[in-house]
């Protein structure tokens, strides 16, 4: 087959024939979707295809690498879990939107130029939000609004700089790009507000857990990982990313530890998780750029895995505030069985998906010669074991019973978490299947002794941890509480400021009009008079003023021509 | 000479003559239904000409027609050129469009004893806007802008709100002013060259140097030719007479009539005055830039609050003109393009979407009553009540945004590479920063339509009839062709812009 017609079509238009069905029709569409494109992309050879001339620019739809194809398969894996998730949800939009979001992100791994995968980048922004939006209420409306403003400003970034670029090289391929002169800075910044840069991540912890319990599934799985293929397509080897992703999987580990409504200490553990990869990336050799992929890959998974126990345990019980839930294991034992493999894949416990990936990063950090990076990592996979790999799990399902007797996660949702724990276990096992898949030629063997034992101390001494702080009673408890983080700034301060700006331009306006009061209030009866509901520009205008504008412009023109 | 032969050679004189003599006809025949099917027959007669005249421009280069066999330049010359044939496809396709439509929309909308008289009106309407496209003689695009402009006039006083006399009447003012300009234009050209004849005035015009009189000249043209088409601040008339027209003849006026005006304005300045004149030695490319920027940003800011749909995208409508003075403004081939693909994206992008306002007017009235204003009091939840006429609008100002994949995104495109051409990065932000108030005024319908819950009592649905429907989808699907198959309206413009843009 030749490949020209690109893969997100099937599922972009696919997704536009969904509201025809229903019931088990409409189900077996969807999940033959992503296997209808599977199969088309196994056919596909390697290379570049679907090439067309726009504008005199060429369009390449459809470029076929070892690093698209790693990221077209795990994200059409992604959309069938996804999608078998969220069968028994009756609401077509969030199918058709799902599908489309997801369809747009497997078009721009695929796009081989800047402007294709600029739109795929829109595309994402515009059919993700609808996901957020379709839990239907205030608040959501108003965290979907401010999410999507987020990733359209990641889009416009992207294109001004890819703007730049193309002045700068002539060239509008989506290669390495690198952190040279404004045109790289403004397409990383694009880059980095998708895959959540600290600073730029508040939209993750915002939005994500207001979604609806499956759009979370489907959020998690491509937005960020977008990210980290753009990134390690177009910046590999930047220093700079090193440390920003170092500081990335540190910090949001204390504000996982406090927070107190389970999805979001995900949405955190999420971004923490993207600071590995991000470091891999900035570290640029070959077993840091296989690493930082393969975590992405494996991430999807297991993040996928958490994010849909979660998604369970929110539809079953009304609630997923870790203060409220406890003792769930009793009612729903399969979805307790499931998220503790993710929550031990995430904590890369041996023989789990995260531990073969993981190592790979820190290895290369070990390389390279980064100790304090390499440090700073290890405190953070202690802090995510901490957080997601017991805390989460022991909050909903363990701990003091809350009480709560609900019925077991639907059987369609089971069938998902069960596929996914099956692939974290089965990559833990036999690491050698996903690292045939890797861009470069694999040379790394995970389960050395040494990288056995590090890794089961750092994980049982985490654990002794938790249990000491936990009956010493210092463990910060489950409030109800919200977490001040940098979005603070733009949300209350930004809004503080403008209120004080306004009260200040009310007052000087108040004191003005004290002391013109006469003058004043003649003048704004003035206004009133003539004014109809509307102000200058809005209001009519008499036709004898239209007259006296146009002998203004042409005075004006006269006034030009003659002077010029 | 066989018939066909005679039929080919006579084309430019027929795309005229067409229109113009169906229009004493429809008057004698009173019936209106076959007032409709000649009107119907002459509109389609006239798209069939202007794509045979295109293809005969493309094949064999510009054609000249001596009317009367008078050899110019002491008869008055039709000449056909790749921008004229452009233009003549944009306004007889639109009326092609606009006709099938027109006999439901104003069964509603007109009483009955005026719809003969509507059909004539259209038709002198039509004649006047490809008169004033094709004709190579000064004196004679006057004379058709009085006849499409008088017989507008009229169209818009069918509107059954009674401000639509009012608005009428205004445009009338406003209109013979701009009228008046010209034609003072135009007569101190004739003054000073002795001629009429376009590209005989351009020659002695070069030759002749400039005087006091020219600079008259091009002030009074350039202020006409503005008040015509609508440039901000001489948009007054607009919005109003948009507003209360009938719903057909708002889709017509919007899609051709300011397009035809830039028209003018185009040929006026690269092929009478020349580029060196108005570009190079006076201040006009300035002038034209600012004035288009405040058309961008105060004309898209005022839709935002405007509570009427059509009110709202008549402003968006002044918007748009700024983009396309903003693109002659920088008198370079990508400027040009932006400019002349424009008119055609925005006269599809902003036809379809009052097709289907005034689709939409119908289905929110009471059965049998005269439709109302579309208020945004009106339009909640109309999604649910109209969903092909809703998504439409949406899908219609998804091109007015310039989203990539509608065609409005090429012009934007051009745009800003004009832009970037001319170093002034500025411009990019600032033509980015407009497309974001265009957004705003397309989000307050898609709130408005998709996100409240219809009135109680007001949940069945309306959707518009099909012969309505089905002109609307098809700009609309026009619309996203033109915007990833670009060969046709860039490269057309393309080619004119290097023709006229000679300083390259």
């Amino acid at each position: 087959m030749s490949g020209d017609f690109p893969v997100a079509l099937i599922l972009i238009f696919g997704a536009a024939l969904v509201p025809l069905f229903r019931g088990v029709v409409r189900s077996a569409y969807m999940l033959l979707l992503p296997l209808l494109a599977f199969g088309y992309l196994l056919s596909v050879p390697l290379g570049l295809h679907g090439q067309i001339e726009l504008l005199g620019q060429t369009l390449v739809l459809m470029r076929v690498d070892k690093l698209s194809l790693l990221f077209g398969y795990i994200f059409l894996l992604a959309v069938l879990l996804s999608v078998i998730y969220a069968l028994h949800v009756d609401d077509t939009m969030q199918h058709v939107a799902g599908l489309i979001y997801a369809g747009s992100a497997i078009g721009a791994v695929f796009a081989g130029d800047l402007m294709s995968l600029f739109i795929y980048w829109e595309l994402t922004a515009v059919s993700s939000v609808l996901l957020i939006w379709a839990r239907r209420g205030e608040h959501s409306a108003a965290v979907g609004m401010r999410y999507v403003i987020v990733q359209l400003l990641s889009g416009m970034f992207l294109l001004a700089g890819g703007l730049l670029h193309w002045q700068a090289t002539g060239s509008i391929e989506f290669g390495h790009i690198g952190l040279t002169g404004p045109a790289g800075a403004l397409i990383l910044l694009g880059f980095g507000i998708k895959s959540a840069f600290p600073l730029l991540h508040n939209w993750l912890m915002d939005a994500y857990p207001e979604a609806t319990p499956t759009g979370t599934v489907f959020l998690s799985a491509f937005t960020t990982k977008l990210g980290i293929y753009a990134l390690a397509r177009g910046f590999a080897g930047t220093e700079e990313l090193v440390w920003v992703g170092t500081l990335m999987a540190a910090f949001p580990i204390f504000y996982a530890v406090i927070e107190n409504d389970l999805r979001r200490v995900l949405a955190y553990s999420m971004n923490n998780q993207l600071g590995f990869m991000v470091v891999g990336i900035g570290i640029g050799t070959e077993l840091a750029i296989n690493g930082a992929v393969a975590h992405a890959f494996a991430d999807i998974i297991f993040k996928g895995l958490l994010f849909m126990s979660m998604g369970a345990v929110l539809l079953r019980t009304g609630t997923i505030k870790g203060s409220e839930l406890g003792g769930l294991y009793k009612s729903m034992p399969w979805t307790t069985g499931f998220c503790m493999v993710g929550a031990a894949s995430i904590s890369a416990f041996p023989l789990f998906s995260g531990f073969v990936t993981k190592s790979m990063i820190m290895s290369a950090a070990a390389m390279e010669g980064m100790t304090f990076n390499w440090l700073v990592l290890l405190f953070a996979s202690a802090g995510v074991f901490h957080h997601a790999g017991i805390k989460i799990p022991y909050f909903a399902f363990f701990s003091h019973d809350s009480g709560i007797r609900c019925e077991e996660a639907p059987r369609n949702m089971l069938v998902a978490m069960g596929i996914a724990a099956a692939l974290c276990i089965g990559i833990g096992v036999f690491p050698g299947a996903l690292y045939a898949l890797l861009p470069y030629a694999p040379d790394y063997e995970p389960y050395t002794a040494s990288h056995i034992v590090a890794q089961l101390q750092l994980l049982f001494f985490s654990a002794l941890a938790f249990a000491v702080l936990m009956r010493t009673g210092i463990y910060p408890p489950e409030l109800r509480s919200v977490n001040l983080d940098s979005d603070w700034f733009y949300r209350i301060a930004g809004a503080e400021v403008v209120k004080s700006f306004r009260c200040a331009l009310q007052e000087t306006r108040a004191g003005l009009a004290e002391a013109f009061a006469a003058r004043a209030i003649t003048a704004s009866a003035y206004i009133v008079r003539h004014r109809r509901p509307d102000g200058l520009l809005l209001r009519s205008w008499p036709t004898g003023s239209m007259a006296l504008w146009v002998m203004v412009m042409l005075l004006a023109y006269l006034l030009f021509y003659y002077l010029g | 000479m066989s018939i066909g032969q005679t039929i080919g050679a006579n084309l430019p004189a027929l795309q005229v003559v067409t229109p113009l003599l169906a229009a004493p006809l429809v008057l004698l025949l009173r019936s209106p239904r076959l007032a409709y099917a000649v009107t119907l027959a002459a509109s389609f007669a006239s798209l069939a000409i202007a794509i045979a005249l295109w293809q005969q421009v493309a094949t064999m280069g510009p054609i000249s027609y001596a009317m009367g066999s008078w050899p110019p330049p002491w008869g008055i010359e039709y000449r056909v050129d790749r921008l004229s044939a452009f233009v003549l496809l944009l306004v007889s396709l639109m009326a092609a469009v606009v006709v099938p439509y027109s006999r439901t929309s104003i069964a509603r909308e007109i009483p009955a004893d005026s719809h003969t008289l509507y059909y004539v009106m259209f038709l002198l309407c039509l004649a006047g806007l490809l008169g004033i496209t094709i004709t190579g003689d000064a004196f004679n695009i006057f004379v058709f802008l009085e006849v499409s402009s008088l017989s507008t006039y009229v169209l818009i006083a069918f509107g059954r709100d009674r401000r639509a006399l009012v608005a009428s009447y205004q445009y009338l003012i406003m209109g013979s002013i701009g009228a008046t300009f010209i034609v003072i234009g135009i007569g101190l050209l004739y003054l000073m060259t002795g001629t009429l004849n376009l590209v005989d005035m351009a020659g002695r015009l070069a030759a002749g140097g400039t005087s006091r009189p020219v600079l008259a000249a091009l002030a009074f043209l350039t202020v006409g030719i503005s008040l015509k088409l609508a440039l901000f601040p001489l948009h007054q008339w607009l919005p109003n007479a948009y507003t209360h027209a009938p719903s057909a003849v708002t889709a017509f006026l919007a899609a051709t009539a300011t397009k035809v005006s830039v028209y003018v304005l185009i040929r006026f300045y690269f092929t009478v005055f020349g580029e060196s004149l108005v570009f190079h030695k006076l201040p006009l490319p300035q002038i034209m830039l600012w004035l288009s920027l405040l058309a961008m940003f105060a004309a898209n800011a005022v839709a935002i609050s405007q509570n009427n749909l059509k009110r709202l995208f008549a402003y968006s409508s002044v918007a748009q003109i700024g983009y396309i003075t903003l693109g002659l403004s920088f008198d370079s081939v990508n400027g040009l393009t932006a400019s002349i693909v424009h008119l055609f994206n925005h006269g599809l992008a902003k036809g379809a979407i009052f097709l289907l306002i005034g689709g939409l007017v119908i289905g929110i009235a009471k059965p049998g009553a005269v439709p109302p204003a579309p208020t945004f009091d009106r339009l909640a939840g109309l999604a649910r009540r109209m969903p092909l006429t809703s998504f439409g609008i949406v899908l219609g100002g998804l091109s007015l945004i310039g989203v990539p994949g509608t065609a409005g995104f090429i012009t934007k495109w051009y745009l800003i590479l004009a832009a970037m051409e001319s170093g002034q990065w500025w411009l990019v932000a600032a033509i980015l920063l407009s497309s974001l108030l265009a957004v705003a005024y397309v989000w307050r319908f898609v709130e408005v339509a998709y996100f409240r819950a219809p009135p109680a009592g007001q949940e069945e649905r309306c959707e518009a009839p099909l012969t309505m429907l089905i002109p609307a989808w098809l700009l609309l699907a026009a619309t996203f062709w033109f915007g990833l198959d670009t060969s046709l309206t860039v490269g057309t413009a393309t080619e004119i812009a290097q023709q006229l843009v000679r300083g390259q």
